[in-house]
């Protein structure tokens, strides 16, 4: 080739890990990645399944119904008992079904991990996209149920959706990636994450609001605070913050331990796989 | 965890062995160079690979790279049998590190390259494993990375897909790309690339001109499979007025080894120790893998060695396994030693190595070449 084509060629040095970056820039460089391995597991998810993507819908909503003939009848914290349980189940089953496929992430693409390299960081995260589109799915049938009980919508609607989300997303990372990177040592995490998830569903204001004398040790749970949130943009309820805070604070904590041990422990994640 | 829950009631007493896969390995590589990188199971070659492709961090030392490095180390790592087979071009193509776009540049290649376009719309599960396969390699051999790392994937499909596999290979070669390859096939890499490093229990042996250094890996693989007089008790030989005390296997030039090519004669060389007053026989048996005999010789013993020379071009590939007999007038054996020796022979290049397909077995078709005639009327 001739000598007026330059090559530009990005230069690096593989060496033994000293400290832990986030390596936020070489995750730019992947996110095509992010989409692909989302769009994979979403496609793989309804794959072969005569519902598709109602499924998304459906077990939110049995859900709601089981509950609403088990525990329903008066209302809680204003709104009537359906329109509470599925509030609060559309945000769990992410952090749920997120935790879950998060948690097991690593385990399940260690042929991939063992073979080529990638930010692995990709991987839970991709596992939490995905349980946010079946929140998509999930939030449109939600909805309607407001219209239907002929529910009071405040202003603050939108941005205690996102708050909520956005409480759940980094709460559903933190925790999944935390037991992602856990997993692949210690495979005892796989018999640990479903019976973790069943206990957390009845501590967690989905079903009934626990009483005020335990709200401080049950605020710890990440989901208290989502689902609280979210709430107030439709139940006009004065806001305990108190809770609130030990509730959000316990999301960001999650979130940044989840993250560093994942960053901290994943060059050795092709050894154990 | 149940380790270190234990660990704090007991005192460790065990102590670990510290192990190295890989030490004082260091070689440079220039921009489009092909690199061979052969060695025995466990010699560090996958490690290495790992490690170029920043897989698994090193203990100590660095590389330096300049460039995108891509590795495969399997083809068809990532794809999955619910996807059809588009969806598992695109999904593959993006893990081994390429964007959307070149692999929509190259899509309607990457089909033509592996012949499956009348099933890109069948998930992948329902095509067969040569065509996965098939589908795998195209994608990675349209990557365009700087930098290439290859690790024994071409030992997939069929001898006319393999074939055109290795042209793929030497046009990224050509294409001023920088090729590490690993193989146990030894003429790929003869035929990829001209400068080869040779690993041995994770210490490099010798790096330069792929040639030599091939001849240096076939010797020294060889050093094992010979007989000695080491191997033997006292007991064995007491008594015998005539016994063996080594046999190994030389090329013409007289280079102890044990790997042959089918084109090279072999000399098969018997030293023997004691008395020699009756005039023994020594009689040879050459046996196939499956203890078949392929042929036998005999010869009156002279002297304390002596060579049998097997013709090139006579044994097909394989490994064959010599027993060795002394003896006289057709009675007992004096001397015996049976199948624990062993030499191989490669074949990449005769009119029989293009039967190593799917459809034909090379080995079905005998072990030796046998130089018969076809007469036209």
């Amino acid at each position: 080739m001739p000598y007026n084509c330059i090559f530009v060629l990005m230069e690096y040095e593989i060496k033994p890990q000293e400290k832990i970056s986030l390596g936020l820039k070489e995750l730019w460089q992947y996110r095509e990645l992010f989409f692909f391995f989302t769009w994979r597991d979403i496609k793989v998810k309804y794959k072969q399944t005569f519902f598709g993507f109602a499924w998304a819908i459906f077990q939110p909503l049995l859900m709601m119904a089981i509950f609403t003939i088990v525990f329903g009848g008066s209302n809680q914290e204003g709104l009537p008992y359906t329109v509470f349980s599925l509030s609060g189940l559309i945000l769990w089953n992410v952090f749920s079904t997120g935790v879950t496929s998060a948690g097991n992430s690593m385990v399940t693409n260690a042929n991939i991990i063992k073979k080529i390299y990638f930010p692995r960081l990709i991987i839970p995260i991709s596992s939490v996209l995905v349980s946010l589109f079946d929140f998509i799915m999930a939030f449109i049938i939600f909805i309607p149920f407001l219209f239907y009980y002929k529910i009071h919508v405040s202003l603050l609607f939108p941005l205690m959706l996102l708050v909520g989300v956005v409480i759940t997303a980094i709460s559903t990372f933190g925790v999944g990636s935390l037991l992602a990177a856990l997993n692949i040592k210690y495979r005892d995490i796989r018999y640990v994450i479903p019976f973790m998830i069943q206990a957390m569903l009845f501590l967690t204001p989905v079903i009934k609001v626990p009483s005020d004398t335990w709200k401080y040790i049950l605020a710890i749970n990440p989901m208290y605070s989502a689902i609280e949130l979210f709430r107030f943009g439709f139940n006009d309820q004065p806001l305990q913050w108190n809770f609130l805070l030990i509730s959000i604070s316990s999301a960001v904590i999650f979130f940044v331990v989840g993250l560093f041990y994942f960053r901290k422990t994943e060059a050795f994640f092709a050894d154990l796989a | 965890m149940r380790d270190s829950l234990v660990s704090i009631f007991k005192k460790s007493t065990e102590t670990y062995e510290e192990f190295y896969a890989l030490n004082d390995v260091s070689f440079n590589v220039n921009q489009g160079e092909s690199i061979g990188i052969i060695g025995k199971n466990g010699a560090g070659k996958s490690t290495l690979l790992k490690i170029l492709s920043k897989i698994t961090p090193p203990s100590s030392g660095s590389i330096i790279a300049r460039g995108r490095i891509a590795s495969l180390l399997e083809v068809g790592t990532g794809f999955h049998g619910e996807l059809s087979g588009r969806e598992n071009i695109f999904l593959n193509g993006s893990i081994l590190g390429m964007k959307q776009k070149e692999i929509k540049a190259r899509f309607d290649e990457i089909v033509d390259f592996s012949g499956t376009e009348k099933f890109l719309d069948t998930p992948l599960k329902h095509f067969s494993s040569g065509m996965q396969l098939r589908l795998a390699f195209a994608v990675a051999a349209f990557l365009e990375p700087e930098i290439l790392i290859i690790d024994e994937v071409l030992a997939v499909g069929d001898a006319e897909f393999q074939k055109k596999c290795m042209g793929k290979m030497e046009d990224i070669g050509r294409s001023g790309r920088t090729i590490l390859f690993v193989s146990h096939q030894i003429a790929s890499i003869k035929q990829l690339c001209l400068k080869t490093i040779y690993l041995e229990s994770g210490k490099m042996m010798m790096q330069g001109e792929t040639n030599d250094v091939i001849s240096k890996y076939l010797t020294k693989s060889g050093s094992q499979s010979q007989f000695s007089i080491s191997d033997r008790s006292l007991q064995d030989t007491k008594g015998k007025e005539l016994y063996f005390e080594n046999i190994y296997f030389t090329d013409a030039s007289g280079q102890r080894k044990t790997e042959f090519l089918h084109s090279e004669d072999i000399h098969v060389v018997f030293e023997t120790a004691g008395i020699n007053k009756l005039g023994f026989t020594l009689l040879v048996t050459v046996t196939n893998e499956q203890e078949d005999p392929i042929f036998s010789s005999e010869t009156k013993i002279e002297g304390n060695k002596t060579v049998l020379k097997i013709n090139k071009d006579f044994l097909k590939r394989g490994k064959f396994y010599i027993t060795a007999t002394i003896h006289i007038f057709s009675t007992k054996p004096e001397d015996k030693i049976e199948r624990n020796i062993s030499f191989t022979i490669l074949d990449f290049d005769s009119e029989w190595a293009k039967y190593d397909t799917i459809h034909y077995s090379y080995s079905s078709f005998g072990s030796v070449i046998g130089n018969c005639e076809w007469l036209k009327y």
